[in-house]
């Protein structure tokens, strides 16, 4: 039905910004350290997906100084904390001019309260202890972490289309090849590709082996939520071949269906996973800054010698602990009052997804996720999802995310948030309508 | 050699450490204070030798370069012996001058700024998710305005983060494995162990207490704690941090001249920590950027950590000159900025609001007085132990007060003191080789704290 829809498609030969590269002729009088190029740097083809985004709204909005962009592209919470739990940051911060209040450097591994109450509010019942949680600022910043700990000769293999963060930082610390020119793939990264007849599920009989494997479930940018099963197969899978799953569960609370929440709801798991989560999309926290890791005393490298150890050693050297006004923030949402406050923001959230996925379904436009997580996956078959991301921001100044952002198999996807006050995201809808009908 | 095995659920409260060390201080050997990082099969979780055997393991192999490492991190370990002391002593009065770590509150006029701004996240108008991942606009614009007026740094080249400790390490990942590394001796921790995590080095060599591949340039009393450059090899990154932890001595404007003259010879770059700049209390250099020719061979870090006692808030900075390059003429800054984008997501906002009040007029002032204070510590730590006829180093433009016991094992002194006076210190060996047979006081405290403190050393050293 989309085919038939009169859209003009201008081809675009580079999927993203290229990097800036330095040719001999630009600097010739400027002064060169004799330091070399980190060459791993140099494999990066494009910049990081979400700062290109931003540029190209930034480029819209001086194109089109009064228009009012719609922003549904980068994933970024919109509505404000609820008040109990900024007053327990403010009043936290408020106390460090006190004497009596005054706290210097924190545990780096995070406040004790806060480790046991991320145990006990999401891995009730899994065996997964305080000391076992090590907090942090951020999903983002302990995927590079967890980077650091493995090292650069470990192989990895990602979920395709996945999330950045995991590509880039495998490419950064050095586990990777160059880039396939004609795939956008990294040589030496496994990709595993999820597709809707496959139920975004990897076939894993076709997936080599490799030392880590990345899952993120509910999946960014696809939505889907990986149900018992397939999470069962995946376990299965690390342990048939000795692999460590790193498990990203940071959109956990926005699942409906009652599929896994945590991959330690799966036997056996403790032996093979870690898993990644934050505050960002359950609290609001994107500015705020606070996540965490959990790595379980069970999980052992192939000499024996337990993971949770240096991961330790990486957080006492790499990094001096989340802020601790942030971690006041944190153990607030998830006292009672606050958790059912953060929750109806994430119901909120919820019901922003309902609403866009009505939306693409009366267009006759095919709209996976919404239901587990706050993106859809909109297809639009036979385009460039650079092309579809372009000509949505011309005509109706949305911002989107064009699926070949997270992956070649995103090529005829466009990411859609979740994420607005709720008279944007009906507005996005009057203007999508309007648009596509 | 013996190591005592310890259960992970304790090693891994509040101050922990991996380091599988000794519980009776008596017995340590200053010189093999590492673990027995190696013999990995031994440092196991698991409760039984039978339960050890049949524990599944992972087929992915451990990064040797974290098994390179030969003990914890400095820092938590000196918590664990503080910890240990304060079991086995339950009733003494314990005084910390061995981590470096803030004991003042902060004034007023920031922390209000946090808790408005923590109360405007709960407003529609004034919500705000993520931030630029190299910090608000106008924090980086102050920052270039109140550390680097007319040095020629503006606002872009200032890249916020959550402290120099986190920004050292994404300096190395920036770096990456491959390039070599000088550091001086003694030195702090950080810069030498993310080497080791990053494979820039070989492995420790037990002999010289150093890892091979970095170049260690020593600093003595007699070298006036600034390395003799004829003998220090070329490499491509010097760490060099000044006013400096531990031996609290300033580098002077000449000696500046000649590391900034020796990178452009060597074609290298400086990494140049300044986070005790405002500590300084001669007219000794507080950037490296006063030094003409500095911006093209030096980048530098910073932290408000022990300026407006942030160690817990979480806020610092790294500011890269534009015109710093690397050899195919490639800006550095450009790849940091692919750094900070891809493996951080930016300093927390409540924090940089914290810092914008740090760097007002007001702030400044406020922070200056939190400064002036811990150096009148530092003064009267100098003076108790001139008193006692040490010979003692640092402590005029640093919160550190750097001791000499000629000929004694620092980790001796360091028990030494904590046994019979309940204070705890930092030895100097943690520092590095050259730090042996010195001793590292702090000079945060609440001042009645650090009087007592003096008061018992006297006692002890009379």
């Amino acid at each position: 039905m989309y085919t038939s829809l009169a859209f003009s498609f201008m081809p675009y030969k580079t999927i993203l910004s290229p990097r800036a590269s330095i040719t001999t002729q630009d600097n010739k009088n400027v002064y060169r350290t004799k330091v070399s190029r980190n060459p791993t740097m140099e494999k990066l083809q494009y910049n990081y997906l979400f700062p290109e985004i931003s540029e190209r709204e930034a480029q819209h909005a001086k194109k089109y100084p009064n228009a009012k962009i719609i922003s549904l592209g980068i994933g970024d919470t919109t509505e404000p904390l609820p008040d109990v739990v900024a007053s327990s940051m403010a009043n936290y911060a408020y106390s460090l001019s006190t004497r009596t209040g005054y706290r210097g450097y924190g545990a780096e591994q995070g406040s004790k309260d806060l480790r046991k109450a991320i145990a006990e509010t999401f891995y009730k019942d899994m065996g997964i202890q305080g000391a076992e949680v090590f907090v942090s600022d951020g999903a983002q910043c302990d995927i590079s972490r967890l980077q650091m700990l493995f090292g650069s000769n470990m192989s990895i293999a990602v979920q395709d289309p996945i999330f950045p963060a995991y590509i880039d930082s495998s490419v950064i610390i050095g586990q990777t090849g160059d880039v396939e020119q004609g795939s956008g793939r990294y040589q030496n990264i496994e990709y595993m590709r999820c597709d809707p007849h496959h139920n975004f599920f990897p076939d894993l009989s076709k997936t080599a082996r490799t030392d880590i494997i990345f899952f993120c479930s509910p999946n960014n940018p696809t939505g889907h939520a990986a149900s018992w099963e397939q999470l069962e197969q995946l376990v299965k899978l690390a342990q048939e071949n000795g692999s460590i799953i790193v498990y990203d569960s940071a959109y956990a609370v926005y699942i409906t269906d009652g599929s896994p929440r945590s991959i330690y709801e799966i036997p056996g798991a403790k032996k093979v996973a870690i898993e990644v989560s934050s505050f960002s999309k359950i609290a609001g926290f994107t500015g705020v800054r606070l996540g965490w890791t959990v790595v379980p005393k069970e999980l052992l490298y192939s000499n024996g010698f337990p993971v949770i150890n240096d991961f330790n050693r990486i957080i006492c050297t790499c990094f001096n602990g989340a802020s601790r006004i942030a971690q006041a923030g944190g153990l607030a949402s998830l006292s009672s009052e606050g958790f059912k406050s953060v929750m109806s923001l994430v119901d909120y959230y919820k019901s922003n997804a309902e609403i866009l996925l009505e939306t693409f379904e009366s267009l006759g436009l095919k709209a996976y996720g919404g239901v587990n997580a706050p993106y859809l996956w909109v297809h639009f078959p036979g385009s460039n999802s650079w092309d579809v991301f372009n000509e949505i921001l011309e005509k109706t100044h949305i911002i989107t995310v064009p699926g070949s952002g997270f992956g070649p198999a995103g090529k005829e996807y466009i990411r859609v948030t979740a994420f607005g006050h709720r008279e944007n995201i009906l507005e996005a809808s009057d203007r999508l309508r309007s648009l596509l009908l | 050699m013996s190591a005592i095995l310890q259960n992970v659920s304790t090693s891994l409260s509040a101050s922990t450490s991996t380091f599988v060390g000794h519980n009776n201080l008596k017995v340590i050997k200053p010189s093999h204070v590492s673990m027995a990082g190696r013999m990995s099969a031994v440092v196991k979780c698991v409760a039984s030798p039978s339960a050890e055997k049949t524990a599944y393991k992972t087929n992915v192999a451990r990064n040797e370069n974290l098994a390179k490492l030969q003990a914890g991190y400095l820092f938590p370990e000196i918590a664990r012996r503080r910890n240990a002391h304060i079991a086995k002593n339950p009733d003494a009065k314990v005084i910390s001058l061995g981590i470096g770590d803030t004991t003042e509150p902060i004034p007023e006029v920031i922390t209000s700024a946090m808790s408005k701004r923590s109360e405007v996240l709960s407003t529609v108008a004034g919500y705000s998710g993520y931030g630029a991942e190299q910090g608000e606009q106008k924090l980086r614009a102050a920052i270039a305005s109140t550390y680097y007026a007319g040095l020629g740094i503006e606002e872009n080249d200032i890249f916020v983060s959550d402290g120099a400790k986190s920004d050292i390490s994404r300096l190395q990942v920036l770096f990456g494995s491959n390039v070599t590394m000088a550091v001086q001796d003694p030195s702090y921790p950080a810069y030498v162990d993310s080497s080791v995590i990053l494979g820039q080095t070989g492995l420790f060599q037990k002999d010289v207490e150093k890892y091979a591949n970095i170049e260690y340039m020593r600093c003595t009393p007699e070298n006036g704690f600034f390395p003799d450059l004829s003998t220090v090899r070329r490499t491509d990154i010097i760490f060099f941090c000044s006013p400096n932890n531990p031996t609290g001595s300033a580098a002077s404007r000449e000696q500046l001249t000649k590391l900034v003259q020796f990178a452009k010879e060597n074609g290298s770059i400086i990494v140049y920590d300044s986070a005790y700049a405002m500590y300084v209390s001669d007219d000794s250099p507080r950037s490296i950027f006063e030094i003409p020719g500095a911006k093209e061979v030096s980048l530098e870090v910073s932290s408000f950590s022990k300026y407006a006692g942030f160690t817990g808030v979480r806020l610092g900075w790294t500011a890269i000159p534009k015109e710093l390059h690397y050899s195919d003429g490639f800006p550095v800054a450009k790849d940091f900025n692919r750094i900070v984008c891809t493996c951080f997501n930016g300093a927390s906002n409540i924090a940089q609001a914290g810092g914008l009040a740090c760097v007002s007029p007001e702030g400044i002032k406020a922070m200056h007085e939190v400064v002036g204070f811990y150096k009148e510590n530092t003064a009267i730590i100098v003076d108790t132990f001139n008193s006692l006829g040490f010979k003692v180093y640092g402590g005029k433009n640093a919160p550190y007060v750097w001791v000499h016991f000629p000929g004694r094992s620092s980790w001796d002194v360091f028990s030494e003191i904590l046994e019979k006076t309940h204070v705890v210190t930092t030895p100097g060996s943690g520092f590095g080789p050259g730090g042996e047979g010195f001793v590292r006081v702090s000079a945060f405290g609440h001042r009645e704290n650090v009087i007592e403190a003096c008061r018992r050393f006297k006692e002890l050293y009379k």
